[in-house]
């Protein structure tokens, strides 16, 4: 009875995995959100029409350990999936990840520089910036340095609960150079510099934590100031909040597409990959949210005010600087200890 | 006359002697026993001495190093560092180890745990790794210290030692703040570094706050509770257990709505002129407090009012009827017979308190945040899980301390033996 109960079970889960593969689904996991909304209308659906293959869309929050226990238990049910570049670089070093082939995907020339690496492909450009809630400071901030200034714009500020995007932010606010800032973080002296400036706004800060507070805390004039992801600012500006952003002091990162090791579904996940690589599928994604494209061809027939928007915008740009992967992959998690013990104090 | 005889044989041994009878029921009635709670023993067993042992070895447990380079450890073992940089046998070794551990989760293992001894060493790893398997016939230490030239120094194969070691202190000294020098003694931990002493004083202290606000709301309510009528204090039972059932989670999302600068609190007092701006009650230690000490005086009110039910109210009158003046009456006979309720009812609100993690966490700024805060960052963040074992071990440390303390002093097998004697 006990072993025949015990069949049918596993009987119906092969039924279950037959009818997956029968179906040829493939599954596409990213980070949610506006972006995920952007996501459906640019590729998911348009996909689905053209090739047939229908998109089961999930979400998560880039948690590595899922993806580790799949690979690792040989059972991978998620095909493409959304990663950020620190998890990106060290799942790639640790076999989580497929090594692309370039030739299923498409010209590597056609793309940004950085988007191109050995286990993804980058597939937006988002930036952490400086925004401000324009109906409660008399004149625009236009620095970190700004920012820092309690005097000259009262109220607490809201800075991100972490190392990362905060220390940054520190530096240029103590007068080093956007191109310098990982080279300073990389010694003691730098770090206990970048500590030392957070500790003179320490009284006015109030931390935020996930990515839809920073409106919030703005709107409802809580800070006045705030570092924040510019696609959540774009969406409450959207609602008619008058929110502003300051591009200079800008940190802009990559967020790639990676196919998870021993998929079985790799060659659906590779024309996946390929469609959303495309300029005209890109635009249409950026025309939703202000998130830059990778592919350069995008930018190329794009609406005006669309492209003006983007972190990618070369008057965005100025000022603004890339994180260093390399960087947050080896001093991350000595640095956020150190964040935390002091913010702790 | 019969029945007699038979219990003087009975007494006198008889066949079998009355003593062994007894002690053999008396077995049969503990194999009975023992029978019953042997399912409550599997399910502690499992779920609670098997967790805590492994949380216990993951403090001190430290295979990444040892299980994956057991070679470059073993001969690492006679290296002197006097003598500088170690000889082409332990480079061969490592080398011929990160090959062979490479692209899988045994490299990455490595490199996090050497980075833990020093930032940078990650890399290290990750370069050299990728340099490896080296041609046929060139020598080895002069290959890696060309790779990278930190091969070359005495530090980095200090730290492969110390890693190496299939046991560390290392967690359990970072939990309490110190750490090992370069000649292996015990040290303090640097100035930025050193929190978590910091962080249990504070665990200590909120928990204790927060009892003291308990018993000072608790020990009047549930005297009311008893003084009232059976029906009336049954409503203010219903008002007491109503919030205890809603869930902790939706309590302190309510008390966001109330304490915000937006919220109903701040209005309020500004509607009544009594600020002229909104009051910062969240985000700092006013609504951990407020928040913990709702969700927790229930645990204070009621043993203090099993207590109190079971006090008869003749002690009181009668010193009263004696002449003894109200309050002092209440303090020297019907506040000592209290005792065991506030005891244990201090005791589970402070043991509580200790291990609480989500109301400061949304309530609190990060002053605020308690040792299951740190807990819970190296287990989800950084994925540090020695470390989130050895805070743990800290804090269970200072709980059984705390418990003994009680047992020993404040206890009712204390209270017991005082009347004994």
């Amino acid at each position: 009875m006990k072993t025949r109960l015990l069949a049918s079970i596993i009987a119906g889960f092969a039924g279950f995995a037959t009818v997956g593969l029968a179906h040829a689904d493939v599954t596409v996991i990213s980070f949610g959100g506006a972006s995920q909304k952007a996501q459906d209308k640019a590729y998911y659906q348009p996909f689905a029409t053209t090739s047939g293959t229908k998109v089961v869309a999930g979400e998560y929050n880039g948690e590595q350990a899922k993806i580790k226990a799949m690979v690792e238990a040989k059972n991978v049910n998620w095909d493409v999936v959304e990663v950020e570049s620190p998890e990106l670089a060290r799942g790639c070093e640790e076999g989580l990840y497929e090594k692309l082939d370039y030739a299923k995907i498409g010209n590597k020339g056609d793309f940004v520089p950085e988007a191109v690496t050995e286990c993804g492909i980058g597939t937006f450009v988002w930036s952490t910036v400086l925004a401000y809630n324009a109906d409660k400071v008399k004149t625009a901030p236009t620095s970190w340095a700004d920012f820092w200034d309690v005097k000259k714009f009262p109220g607490k500020r809201s800075l991100r609960k972490g190392a990362k995007y905060t220390l940054e932010f520190a530096l240029l606010a103590d007068g080093v150079k956007p191109a310098d800032v990982y080279k300073v973080l990389s010694t003691k002296e730098g770090v206990n510099r970048a500590f030392a400036k957070l500790d003179q706004l320490k009284p006015n800060i109030q931390w935020w934590e996930a990515g839809a507070q920073p409106p919030q805390l703005l709107a409802a004039g809580d800070v006045v100031m705030s570092s924040a992801y510019n696609g959540r600012i774009a969406a409450a500006q959207k609602e008619g909040k008058n929110l502003k952003v300051v591009w200079n002091g800008s940190i802009y990162d990559f967020d790639f597409w990676a196919i998870p090791k021993g998929t079985p579904q790799k060659e659906a996940a590779y024309k996946f990959i390929q469609f959303a690589s495309k300029p005209e599928n890109q635009r249409v994604y950026s025309g939703e949210i202000p998130y830059g494209p990778t592919n350069k061809k995008a930018v190329g027939g794009m609406d005006a005010a669309v492209a003006a928007g983007l972190p990618t915008a070369p008057a965005n740009l100025t000022g603004a600087f890339a994180t260093s992967t390399q960087f947050w992959v080896e001093y991350g998690e000595d640095l956020e200890q150190r964040f935390n013990a002091w913010a702790a104090r | 006359m019969t029945t007699a005889s038979e219990t003087l044989d009975a007494f006198s041994g008889g066949t079998v002697p009355l003593k062994k009878r007894l002690r053999q029921a008396e077995r049969r009635k503990k194999l009975l026993f023992g029978a019953l709670i042997l399912p409550l023993a599997v399910f502690v067993l499992l779920t609670f001495v098997v967790p805590i042992a492994s949380l216990l070895k993951h403090s001190v447990a430290n295979p990444e190093v040892h299980d994956n380079l057991p070679d470059t450890v073993a001969l690492l073992k006679g290296w002197k560092p006097a003598n500088g940089v170690p000889d082409e046998a332990t480079f061969a070794a490592l080398a011929r180890e990160l090959d062979a551990a490479k692209g899988g989760p045994g490299i990455a293992a490595v490199a996090r745990r050497l980075n833990r001894e020093q930032a940078g060493y990650r890399s290290l790893i990750m370069k050299t790794a990728r340099a490896v398997p080296l041609e046929a016939g060139v020598s080895t230490r002069n290959t890696l210290i060309g790779v990278d030239e930190r091969w070359g120094q005495t530090e980095v194969w200090q730290a492969l030692r110390r890693a190496g070691e299939p046991i560390t202190p290392f967690y359990l000294l970072a939990a309490v703040d110190l750490t090992t020098d370069e000649h292996g003694d015990i040290a303090k931990a640097p100035a930025e570094e050193a929190v978590y002493m910091d962080v249990l004083v504070r665990t200590f202290g909120m928990a204790l706050i927060v009892t003291v606000l308990c018993l000072a709301l608790g020990f009047p309510l549930a005297y009311l509770m008893v003084s009232l009528p059976t029906r009336h204090a049954n409503l203010v039972m219903i008002c007491v257990l109503l919030p205890f059932w809603t869930s902790v989670l939706v309590r302190v999302a309510a008390w966001i709505v109330l304490l915000q600068n937006e919220g109903l609190i701040n209005q309020l007092l500004m509607a009544l002129g009594i600020t002229d701006g909104p009051i910062q009650l969240l985000f700092n230690n006013v609504g951990v407090y407020i928040a913990m000490t709702h969700i927790l005086l229930p645990f204070m009110v009621l043993p203090l009012f099993s207590v109190m039910k079971g006090i008869s109210p003749v002690y009181l009158r009668a010193a009263v009827s004696l002449g003894c003046p109200p309050f002092k009456s209440f303090w020297k006979i019907y506040f000592p017979q209290t005792l065991p309720g506030i005891g244990a009812g201090a005791l589970l609100v402070f043991i509580m308190s200790m291990g609480y993690y989500i109301t400061p966490a949304l309530l609190g700024g990060p002053k605020e945040q308690m040792i299951s805060y740190f807990i819970a960052f190296y287990t989800n963040q950084t994925i540090n899980w020695g470390m989130a074992a050895a805070l743990s071990a800290v804090l269970l440390a200072a709980t059984m301390v705390l418990y003994v303390f009680y047992a020993r002093y404040l206890g009712p097998t204390k209270g017991a033996k005082a009347k004994a004697r």
